[in-house]
């Protein structure tokens, strides 16, 4: 019998090695107590969390939590069945109908997940005759859809406008063409050039689909994204999104103004072959977006502390993923991954918990400390941040 | 005319310029194994020979190509 782990050997031995050094697995953290959108206890320590996609801090909002308990009591703890079978309630209706409000767009599809939305678009839009043009950075979800759709997928490099133009000019005229965008990259944080990137799209007769994942609630006027923020919102056919970021709790969706969006209900797989999210979990989603929508003030106070964290880690010395704050995520480029475990341990002892990254999610193979803020961190845990990453880089010798 | 000799000593020029350990390169050289480049090395790569030859290799077509001489194969039936 031909063992089938065999193929994990590598991994493994990775792993034990880095552990044999008797640093705490990076990937084994466990919160005991969540206090609030900030702060939690690991390993019986009261920590602060910048490791979270809880960007704009709604998982405590009183409302929401009001909301889901009401769903609770009144619809039932879970649907047991698909959103075209016995799992459309009315709350699913309701957070559709909060998305289209959110948006100002015509469609809205809720998915059991964000991996699902990408999967259940992509791959039931682009098929094995059509092209799918896409950032080589693209989220993992982007992929499978890809894979699953068997369309011809042609990647091009990360941010990159003009290598972008030269695949769109060879792609056959009459072909059914999909490109793919992020609007934050979630590995560096950085924002894509949507305002040049869209309209080519657009020039060579392609779909654009973006997916918003990491903006939603945050960049952008109203919340809706880095499209919205660059003056593309009009040009762009999908959003894609997620519940398990800014609006707090679990799930995906695509907006769109396409005349004949609703099809998609019938034809994606991972819309038909799941089952669908528990009312509590629409309740609180729908809720959510309602109060993401005025949330002005603390988008400003999302942008003040990124730009805050983001100045003072470069001060201190830190190699940082983008020459300037772009998003709420800050990526600190570790020289290696033993480097990068210490120093995350070192900083887990301070009380702080960030996101340990490393290859293959990073690109260039990078080892990354990832550091994403919340809203509601307030200036005084900035300024704590700030201290424990000069005392845990100095402690582990990533700064003099 | 672009006959298969002439694609082949085009795209020998293009690994030239990848090859950063002056590994030597024949038809049956894998671009992983033996070159070992990673996957940045080869979107930079494959973005040099489909501008070279005007043609698009698509991530499908890529996984089917492990050595050198699958590759000038691929690229001459493209530009035929
Ligand atoms: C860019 C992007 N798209 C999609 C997803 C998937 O979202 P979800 O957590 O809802 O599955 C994520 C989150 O990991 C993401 O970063």
């Amino acid at each position: 019998m031909t063992d089938l782990f065999t193929k994990f050997d590598d991994l493994i031995k990775t792993r034990e090695d880095l552990l044999s050094t008797g640093v705490t697995d990076p990937f084994n953290l466990v919160m005991e107590k969540v206090l609030s959108p900030t702060v939690a206890i690991c390993n019986g320590r009261e920590t602060i969390l910048l490791g979270t996609y809880n960007y704009m801090g709604m998982t405590f909002d009183p409302d929401v939590i009001q909301a889901g308990k009401d769903a609770l009591d009144n619809f039932g703890s879970g649907t047991t069945g698909s959103r075209v079978l016995n799992g459309t309630y009315a709350g699913h209706k309701a957070c559709e109908e909060a998305l289209r409000d959110f948006y100002d767009m015509d469609g809205a599809m809720v998915f059991s997940t964000g991996y699902l939305a990408n999967l259940g678009v992509i791959s039931t839009l682009a098929g094995k005759d059509d092209y799918i043009i896409l950032d080589i950075d693209s989220h993992a979800s982007i992929y499978d859809g890809c894979a699953m759709g068997n369309a011809n997928v042609i990647p091009f490099r990360h941010n990159d406008i003009e290598a972008l133009e030269k695949r769109l000019k060879r792609l056959p005229e009459d072909a059914g063409k999909l490109v793919i965008l992020e609007g934050v990259y979630s590995m560096l944080g950085d924002v894509a050039p949507l305002d040049k990137m869209v309209p080519l799209a657009k020039k060579y007769g392609a779909m654009v689909l973006v997916d918003e994942a990491h903006s939603m609630g945050f960049i952008g006027e109203n919340g809706r994204g880095v499209c919205e923020a660059q003056g593309v919102i009009d040009d762009v056919d999908f959003i894609i999104g997620t519940f398990s970021k800014s609006v707090g709790t679990v799930g995906g969706f695509c907006v769109s103004n396409h005349p004949k969006f609703e099809i998609l209900r019938l034809v994606s797989r991972p819309y038909v072959f799941t089952a669908s999210l528990p009312p509590s979990v629409v309740a609180t989603a729908a809720t959510s977006i309602g109060k993401l929508k005025h949330a002005k003030a603390k988008r400003d106070h999302l942008w003040e502390n990124s730009k805050r964290l983001h100045g003072g880690l470069k001060k201190l010395g830190f190699q940082l993923g983008t020459e300037d704050p772009q998003s709420a995520i800050i990526a600190v480029i570790m020289p290696d991954l033993e480097k990068g475990a210490a120093m995350w341990e070192a900083l887990l002892n301070e009380g702080l918990y960030v996101n340990l990254a490393r290859p293959p999610a990073t690109p260039a193979n990078m080892t990354l400390l990832r550091c994403s803020l919340c809203a509601l961190h307030s200036d005084e845990q900035v300024g704590e941040i700030l201290g424990m990453f000069e005392r845990a880089g100095r402690a582990t010798g990533c700064i003099d | 005319m672009t006959d298969r000799a002439d694609v082949k000593g085009r795209i020998f020029g293009l690994i030239d310029q990848f090859n950063k350990k002056g590994i030597e390169v024949s038809e049956e050289t894998r671009f992983a194994q033996d070159l070992e480049w990673d996957s940045l090395t080869v979107l930079d790569f494959v973005a040099e020979v489909e501008d070279e030859f005007d043609i698009l290799i698509t991530m499908n077509q890529q996984a089917e190509i492990e050595n050198v001489g699958q590759l000038v194969d691929a690229v001459a039936g493209m530009v035929k």
